[in-house]
């Protein structure tokens, strides 16, 4: 397959792209004779671009572990609670130990998001097995749900720029040197997810099949639900949930190339940062010098790229 | 008289119907026969404009289907189609009662509720009709579906399986009943059946199709050979005699 | 009169106690006049999203031949708020702020009844086979809507954060005063022609195939019941906002109260019951708990939990 070398190099080039535009103009050619546009560079491009690279590729990724362990197409971390599990976990150690420590936010965050996330799993699990469509609508009902719980706390706590902040705003703007590293947290859990890609695979093919191959499947779950926490979980707490990504790409990926994780997560990947690249482009040139937040434009575009895939004839059969 | 001329029908890029031209006759108790998925209920279903026509023009006693208001059809024809689950939640009584809509609009008089009454009591369903569509067996419901059909007071009846769901006193007791509607009362009826045994012993008029095509069509005795029906179902069929109509035997 | 006359007349005298009691607790010597004039509006708004709400739910849920849907949670209201945001967007803020209100709410209701029947038309003539695909159909429509006017209006005014947020939440706290009398008009113009339609609706139940056959004009009743739901989903929109799951709430005890399905009982019967919930929490959050924000939560949260209850219960039909 020659879908990673050419994903790649778009990926480098809209990179390269993302390094030069803003509201300060930097000429890479000229860079090592320019302090300012150095510092600029350093302190502001080149983290988000970092940012939304490893954002989108965390949340594809994402995106495909939760398929897996629900065992349906149509649903992603932003659609199974796991977002405004991570926004209650924040909350809750906002309200009771406002000065503490990163790691112990980063922590509740990902507590909270490992809490509805299981929900939402058991839930599914208990819905009738052949009611395809099902799966989403109840994730998005939880989501609703959750977030009405979400923002009635931030409302009686006077939060809710906060809360806005974590679901409803998803953008990169604000990202400078310091202030998004514990995205590579999350980029870290994806490729902890590519190691164990085959067993996920194993786990996709159902219950019976996992106990016959001997795969504790118990095990591979909480491995599945580790990852989207802690990926959704950072992504929240540094730049706000993105829409769509998480179900969109898995799903384009699948068509093009399988479910063989092992081959086709790379690409989940490269395939999540490049959307979300381009989208927080788009919103950097839309009405230059304002912006217009990423996951604004994922909201629109990912919505209408799901109807397409939801109603698009099937490829065979 | 039900007049097909010309029919075809598509579902996407699949052709379900192939140019299809029969009649049915009038007074008569017609039986549509054929394999799964050969078209039937979509051919009952275009009779009793349920689906739109793409092709091919219908006629029920001179009324085309296409052209005539709908309103005026529901005083000609009542179609029971093969999907019968409705959402809300029914006594039978008012579900029955639903049969004289196409007369009253809404304001049902005395003769409709007479109507009703009856239907019900035709169906054996009076004990039950205070309870709810979800507090009565499968053959119940159907039986309540057949009695809103039959309360519909229509030249003609088009049915689609009704014998599903009802066990053998029953759908006997249907069959009894229909065969006097058309004896006695005069009406037509068209009805999909997958027993071939009950169309061997109430039907006047045999239609088999296959394929989308009309396969044959004629009397029992005609159409219900041991050569025709080997190639409808694709099968060995033997087929005997009993009362002087066909028999078909399922013991090969 | 029979057991459905007794059952609304109790919904009557209920609300009226219930509206006497909202009028009349707590009221102080002084300024008399401007108190009762402050509340009977509020009351009247109240009543009026109540009835709103309740009557479009009814007729959707008929004319989808479903019962755990609700106009909201298939996108209306994200339609009526795109449709605000898109005239405000062609017109100019200053432009269209200047027009006057009831003129302005009458064309967006025209935009609203003849885009949603042409849209939500289309969908349930398609969508008749596969329930579950055209409820999701319908959801990820109305998130594409919600982003489509977070879009705009950043586009707008792109210093604005709070358009984004006041197009997700409703507040039976902020209703929009001016549009009262028209809206008042609209909705007794609608329950009118529902309760007329009683009868047809009554057949439109039982389905599409029986409908047909029993002589009814389906598709010309399907577009004036969309009609009508267009057009309350404008009324209760624009007065408080957004609600998603109140509607479902208030037909499922309509149903289980009235235990027919015949829609001249149904009808007055859910309106009562809206108007009676919220006057009562209403009164009971404001008045005794002082907490003026939280009903709408309040029903969002138990009207969400209700919907998974009847997904679990697999009563997706
Ligand atoms: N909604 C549909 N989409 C695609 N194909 C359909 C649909 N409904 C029926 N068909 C196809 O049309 C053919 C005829 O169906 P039908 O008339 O129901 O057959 P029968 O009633 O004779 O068993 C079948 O092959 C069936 O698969
Ligand atoms: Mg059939």
């Amino acid at each position: 397959m020659r879908l990673v070398p050419a994903l790649s190099m778009a990926l480098a080039a809209l990179m390269l792209a993302s390094l030069t535009v803003g509201a300060a103009n930097v000429d890479l050619r000229g860079i090592f004779r320019d302090p300012q546009a150095m510092l600029v560079l350093l302190e502001s491009r080149l983290p988000r671009t970092l940012a939304v690279t490893l954002t989108g590729a965390a949340l594809s990724v994402a995106g495909v572990l939760i398929q897996v362990l629900v065992r349906n197409r149509f649903v992603g971390p932003d659609t199974s609670g796991t977002a405004e599990g991570a926004a209650l976990g924040l909350l809750a150690i906002t309200i009771l130990a406002p000065t503490s420590a990163l790691w112990l936010r980063m922590g509740a965050a990902a507590l909270g998001a490992m809490a509805t996330t299981a929900l939402f799993v058991t839930v599914i699990r208990r819905l009738p097995p052949r009611e395809v469509m099902l799966v989403p609508i109840a994730g998005l009902v939880l989501s609703g749900v959750l977030g009405a719980v979400v923002t009635f706390i931030g409302w009686q706590t006077d939060l809710m720029q906060y809360v806005g902040a974590w679901l409803y705003s998803g953008e990169f703007s604000g990202v400078i040197a310091g202030r998004y590293e514990l995205l590579w947290i999350a980029g870290l859990a994806a490729g902890l997810a590519w190691l164990a890609a085959d067993r996920f695979v194993i786990l996709a093919l159902g219950q019976q099949v996992a106990t016959g191959l001997g795969l504790s499947t118990a095990a591979v779950m909480r491995l599945g639900l580790l990852v989207v926490s802690v990926v959704t979980a950072m992504v929240v707490t540094t730049v706000g949930m993105i829409p769509f990504v998480g179900l969109v790409v898995p799903n384009l990926v699948s068509r093009i190339m399988g479910d063989n994780l092992r081959a086709s997560l790379p690409v989940v990947a490269l395939a999540g940062a490049l959307l979300v690249l381009a989208c927080d482009l788009i919103g950097r040139l839309a009405i230059h010098p304002y912006e217009l937040p990423a996951g604004l434009i994922l909201g629109v575009l990912g919505a209408g790229l799901f109807l397409w895939l939801l109603h698009k004839r099937p490829s065979h059969g | 008289m039900i007049q097909i001329e010309g029919v075809s029908h598509h579902i996407g890029t699949a052709q379900i119907l192939r140019d299809i031209s029969t009649s049915l006759p009038e007074g008569r108790l017609t039986a549509l026969i054929g394999p799964n998925g050969a078209g039937k209920s979509t051919l009952l279903r275009l009779i009793g404009r349920l689906e739109p026509l793409q092709a091919g023009r219908i006629t029920v006693d001179e009324h085309d289907v296409a052209r005539c208001p709908t309103g005026c059809l529901a005083r000609v024809m009542a179609i029971l189609g093969q999907q019968t689950a409705i959402a809300s939640r029914l006594r039978l009584s008012e579900l029955v009662g639903f049969g004289r809509w196409p007369h009253h609009q809404g304001r049902p008089s005395a003769d409709d509720h007479a109507r009703v009454a009856e239907a019900l009591d035709a169906f054996a369903l009076t004990p039950l009709a205070g309870r709810f569509l979800d507090e009565v067996s499968g053959g119940q419901a159907q039986r309540a579906h057949i009695a809103m059909a039959f309360a519909q007071d229509t030249p003609w009846l088009l049915l689609d399986e009704p014998l599903n769901n009802l066990d053998m006193s029953h759908a006997r007791a249907l069959m009894v009943r229909l065969r006097g509607l058309v004896a006695d009362g005069g009406r037509s009826v068209a009805m999909v059946v997958h027993e071939i045994n009950y169309a061997a012993a109430w039907a006047d008029h045999v239609v088999a199709m296959k394929d989308g095509r009309i396969f044959a069509t004629g009397a029992p005795a005609e159409v219900l050979t041991e050569e025709v029906l080997s190639a409808l179902y694709d099968a060995s069929i033997r087929v005997g005699q009993h009362h002087g109509r066909p028999l078909v035997l399922h013991h090969a | 009169m029979d057991r459905s006359g007794w059952m609304l007349a109790g919904l009557v005298a209920l609300l009226a106690a219930l509206s006497a009691l909202w009028m009349l607790q707590g009221l102080g010597a002084g300024n008399r006049g401007f108190v009762l004039g402050l509340r009977a509006g509020k009351l009247a708004a109240l009543v009026i999203v109540g009835a709103a709400v309740a009557v479009a739910t009814v007729l959707f849920q008929t004319v989808a031949a479903n019962r755990v849907l609700t106009p909201s949670i298939m996108g209306f209201d994200a339609l009526y708020v795109l449709i605000q945001t898109t005239l405000v967007a062609s017109f100019g803020t200053a432009a269209y702020a200047g027009l006057p209100a009831g003129g302005k709410f009458l064309s967006e209701v025209a935009v609203m009844t003849a885009l949603a029947c042409l849209l939500f038309g289309t969908l349930l003539a398609r969508g008749g086979r596969d329930v579950p695909r055209m409820i999701l159909t319908g959801v990820i429509l109305g998130v594409m809507f919600r982003a489509m006017a977070g879009f705009l209006g950043r586009i707008m005014d792109p210093s604005e954060f709070a358009v984004v947020q006041s197009v997700s939440f409703a507040s039976f706290n902020r209703v929009n005063a001016d549009l009262l009398p028209i809206a008042a008009a609209v909705t007794a113009l609608a329950v009118g022609l529902a309760l007329r339609m009683a009868p047809r609706l009554d057949v439109l139940a039982l389905g599409r195939d029986a409908a047909v056959s029993l002589g009814l004009r389906h598709q010309a009743l399907v577009l004036a019941a969309l009609a009508l739901v267009s057009a309350l989903v404008a009324v209760s929109t624009a007065l408080v906002g957004p609600v998603a799951f109140f509607g479902l709430i208030v037909a499922g005890l309509a149903h289980a109260l009235a235990r027919t399905a015949r829609h001249r009982v149904l009808l007055p019967a859910a309106a009562l019951i809206a108007a009676c919930l919220l006057v009562g929490g209403q009164w009971l959050f404001e008045r005794q708990l002082g907490q003026a924000a939280t009903l709408s939560v309040v029903v969002e949260f138990a009207g969400g939990l209700f919907f998974l209850y009847l997904l679990l219960k697999g009563r997706i039909r």
